[in-house]
């Protein structure tokens, strides 16, 4: 994969940095970014460097230490905005499990996989799995990191999860493998990042959140929750999805993709809010709060996306 | 040696599904086997999943008796 095409001057810097750094460590101090977009689009690309990387970017700029501080900025820029948005309170330890259960059975945020089963043409449907395979192409990804993080029950319970996640010891069912056939038979790219020029920064937003989760230790609960949130809210809508897809005759692998996480993904809400989360918490007390605030953002992000991909539709949500 | 941790095989989720953990075939109720890949699977117990013998997360949409 190639750098992203920068939204603004911070992204501009970002690119040009990293295709020569540490060499262009003489570039100084980095502008501050002029929007949103252009923020999203610099933490994303420099989130990528510690996944699977760019062909056109330094092998040397995942560490180098000008990079670290920009991606340092983003990322507390980003945290305060998320933290800002959680009002939430903080659960005791053995609640945790029914505290993600009603947070996720309150949550009213639009239904995309609502409007694709009934609504949604097809146009309208690939440009959804456009802005998906930012995600899907990596999926599970960030939620590795977390692994050697964690205490004993938490980390063999995430790993009992991941195995399925990555299909099980066979890579033909590695769930982003299947994504990315879904993708073709669809006639999309399959390309790893191939569509992030056409991300809404809604989407990068959701992708940033849960790379800094998986990125940093401190935020081990914050990982999980969004992780068990992700993972609660997944089964149904897939169903819905692989109805959608029929509908437009888009059945073959992409539905068969969707059609894996109805029941993969019944099976993997639990081990999320019981064994992971549940004994996280109860392991390490303090970690309750960040597991709600992580789960939070994970149904918050996805709800703008949401708002965002229906009002480019032209849809009330 | 005794285990450290409680980790059993079958586990009942209160309204939801029976995880039942390393088993290699299932048969359902009509007597079709189904094999299983998983390390864990979700046996439906509402009897309501549109995949049965698996679990698909219907009871979370159906009344609770």
């Amino acid at each position: 994969m190639r750098m992203p095409k920068p939204r603004g001057v911070l992204s501009e810097w970002v690119v040009g940095h990293l295709a020569d750094a540490p060499a262009g460590a003489a570039a100084g101090v980095a502008p501050a970014s002029d929007s949103w977009d252009d923020e999203a689009i610099s933490l994303w690309t420099l989130h990528e460097l510690s996944y699977r990387g760019f062909e056109d970017a330094s092998h040397d700029a995942e560490w180098d230490p000008t990079v670290l501080v920009v991606r340092h900025d983003l990322e507390s820029a980003l945290e305060d905005r998320l933290r800002s948005r959680w009002d939430g309170a903080a659960p005791a330890a053995a609640e945790v499990p029914a505290a993600l259960e009603a947070l996720v059975a309150d949550d009213d945020g639009p239904s995309l996989a609502d409007r694709v089963r009934r609504h949604a043409d097809a146009d309208q449907v690939l440009e959804l799995l456009r802005q998906r395979s930012i995600y899907h192409l990596k999926e599970s990804d960030p939620s590795a990191w977390v692994v050697p993080r964690l205490p004993v029950r938490a980390k063999a319970a995430l790993v009992e999860l991941q195995y399925d996640e990555y299909g099980d010891g066979n890579p033909n069912r590695l769930h982003a493998h299947l994504f990315a056939r879904g993708l073709e038979a669809v006639g999309l790219r399959s390309e790893y990042g191939a569509y992030v020029d056409d991300a809404l920064p809604e989407t990068l937003e959701m992708n940033n959140a849960a790379s800094m989760f998986g990125l940093q230790r401190r935020l081990r609960g914050a990982a999980m929750g969004h992780l068990a949130a992700f993972e609660m809210t997944s089964s149904l809508p897939s169903r819905k999805m692989v109805q959608g897809l029929q509908r437009l005759g888009l059945d073959g692998p992409m539905a068969a993709y969707y059609d894996e996480h109805v029941e993969a993904d019944a099976i993997h809400e639990h081990l999320a809010a019981h064994d992971i989360c549940g004994t996280l918490a109860e392991d390490e007390p303090d970690q309750a709060a960040q597991i709600l605030f992580g789960a939070f953002t994970c149904l918050d992000t996805e709800a703008r996306f949401a708002r965002a991909m229906l009002a480019a539709w032209g849809v009330d949500p | 040696m005794s285990d450290d941790f409680d980790h059993p095989d079958v586990v009942l989720q209160p309204h939801g599904p029976m995880l039942v953990r390393g088993v290699t075939s299932v048969r359902d109720a009509d007597g079709t086997v189904h094999a299983v890949e998983r390390p864990v699977v979700a046996l439906c117990r509402c009897d309501k999943s549109s995949r049965l013998p698996w679990c698909d997360g219907t009871h979370k949409v159906i009344p609770r008796q």
